[in-house]
């Protein structure tokens, strides 16, 4: 133990190699969340749209649900719940679940912001109903949607931490394990703090970028 | 089932305190958090490059970091430089810092949308600069928040809790001794859950008065339907929120 100084940078370059076996993982877990959550938003977003109240009702009321109810919650209970489904699996399909119901909301407002003109041009064509959407409606959306769905993927790689609750190791319970091992966890989780802002930061400003060039 | 009933009916009184504690961490934190918020916000707008850089550093760094680690470092590493805190002390702080951060982006982006004649219309009343902001601009720049602030208030709630983790007992704690005692996770669960929707649901609906009384200082007020003020509104993530007017899901995380 070195008594002369409480950060020891030697200990902070051991628990790299840890930290950025971690970070892939974490990396693993947005990506695939984002997949569903991108994909299951969009059709919740759609069968919001329906006028049937019987399907419209239910729907909004268990998106409500999860949208309002804790993600650290829902993870361990899915955990628990589903034991032979590995932690890892729980956790992209949980964080896309949940995230799935933000991203109803982004796709939502992307497909009202298309101008009523393309709708009725789409009409005045003698488009077929799918064909107005797959050819007219939903490019001009998901265009719109783009930048929301760069912001969500930044906020979820922030909450993969919650994933240390069901036992996965992404970055921040590789960091919490190191801690625990050496009975010091200031330059582990001072390390997983800073990583987190070294991949988030630049990100948030490459998103900010696209949002300006797409406004 | 009936026996899951009963245990739940036996631990009913623990709920009362379990849902006291966090109420405790979602409304100090939030409390925190309106208070770094609008130093922070304030603080990102001024000329001054000694005010303004270290505003954005601030913000940028606790909207950077997730609220995990923060949570955990202020629990395991502050100790080793001395300070030891209360756990809900703990939990608290980390939460309004966490928060507190997006929610200054909030503060920042609706004083922006305050229409600049209203700075100049009190400028030519002679209004000194605290004057001003507090009975000019921030009343009608807090209309514009509330539905921000609200879903960050919910985000609030749901990352509080991680609290459990820090020995808190709070309503996630309630839940796993639920489940503990009646070895039913589905129940157990599904309780807990509903408690947290309604808790979520309580304090949307108390945004959503708030805001409709903001509007009305203002003279603006329209009474609402009652499904308005009832009804769950429609939330981008309240923590992407960076400019007041932003579409949804706009704004930089």
């Amino acid at each position: 133990m070195n008594n002369d100084s409480i950060w020891d940078w030697e200990r902070a370059w051991e628990v790299l190699p840890d930290l950025l076996q971690g970070l892939s993982v974490t990396i693993q877990m947005t990506v695939l969340g984002m997949i569903i959550a991108s994909v299951l938003g969009l059709f919740i977003a759609l069968a919001m749209r329906t006028p049937s109240r019987w399907l419209t009702t239910p729907l909004k009321f268990v998106v409500d649900f999860i949208r309002m109810t804790p993600l650290l919650v829902q993870l361990v209970f899915v955990y628990l719940l589903l034991t032979w489904v590995p932690g890892y699996v729980v956790g992209f399909v949980v964080l896309g679940v949940h995230y799935a119901t933000y991203m109803s909301e982004v796709y939502r407002a992307g497909i009202e912001a298309v101008p009523k003109g393309q709708w009725e041009a789409a009409t005045a064509l003698n488009m077929a109903k799918g064909r107005t959407w797959r050819a007219v409606i939903l490019p001009q959306a998901i265009r719109n949607t783009l930048p929301g769905l760069g912001n969500y993927a930044i906020s979820m790689f922030k909450e993969t931490p919650f994933l240390f609750a069901i036992s996965v190791t992404e970055m921040y319970k590789a960091g919490q394990d190191y801690g625990a091992n050496t009975f010091s966890y200031i330059e582990a989780l001072t390390m997983v703090g800073l990583l987190f802002l070294a991949v988030s930061y630049p990100t948030s400003l490459l998103v900010r970028r696209m949002e300006i060039r797409l406004a | 089932m009936s026996d899951d009933i009963q245990d739940l009916v036996e631990r009913l009184p623990l709920l009362g305190d379990a849902v006291l504690v966090t109420l405790l961490m979602t409304v100090g934190g939030a409390l925190l958090a309106v208070v770094i918020a609008v130093l922070l916000g304030f603080g990102s707008r001024t000329q001054t490059l000694w005010v303004r850089g270290p505003s954005r550093v601030v913000v940028e760094f606790f909207r950077g970091t997730s609220l995990v680690v923060q949570l955990f470092w202020l629990f395991y590493v502050l100790p080793v430089f001395g300070f030891k805190m209360e756990a809900l002390a703990v939990a608290i702080v980390a939460l309004g810092l966490n928060y507190g951060a997006y929610a200054s982006e909030v503060v920042r982006g609706s004083i922006a949308s305050v229409p600049q004649g209203q700075w100049e219309a009190a400028t030519a009343l002679n209004m000194t600069w605290f004057h001003k902001v507090r009975r000019v601009i921030f009343p009608q720049a807090w209309a514009l928040m509330i539905p921000m602030l609200a879903n960050l208030l919910i985000q609030l709630l749901k990352g509080s809790a991680l609290a459990y983790y820090i020995t808190l007992q709070d309503v996630n704690f309630w839940t796993v001794e639920l489940r503990r005692a009646t070895a039913d996770t589905f129940f157990s669960y599904t309780a807990g859950l509903i408690v947290y929707f309604i808790i979520a649901y309580l304090l949307t609906w108390g945004m959503n008065i708030l805001e409709e009384r903001a509007k009305r200082r203002l003279g603006r007020g329209t009474r609402p339907t009652l499904r308005e003020t009832f009804g769950l509104k429609p939330a981008s993530n309240p923590r992407l929120a960076n400019t007041a007017g932003a579409p949804a899901g706009g704004g930089g995380a």
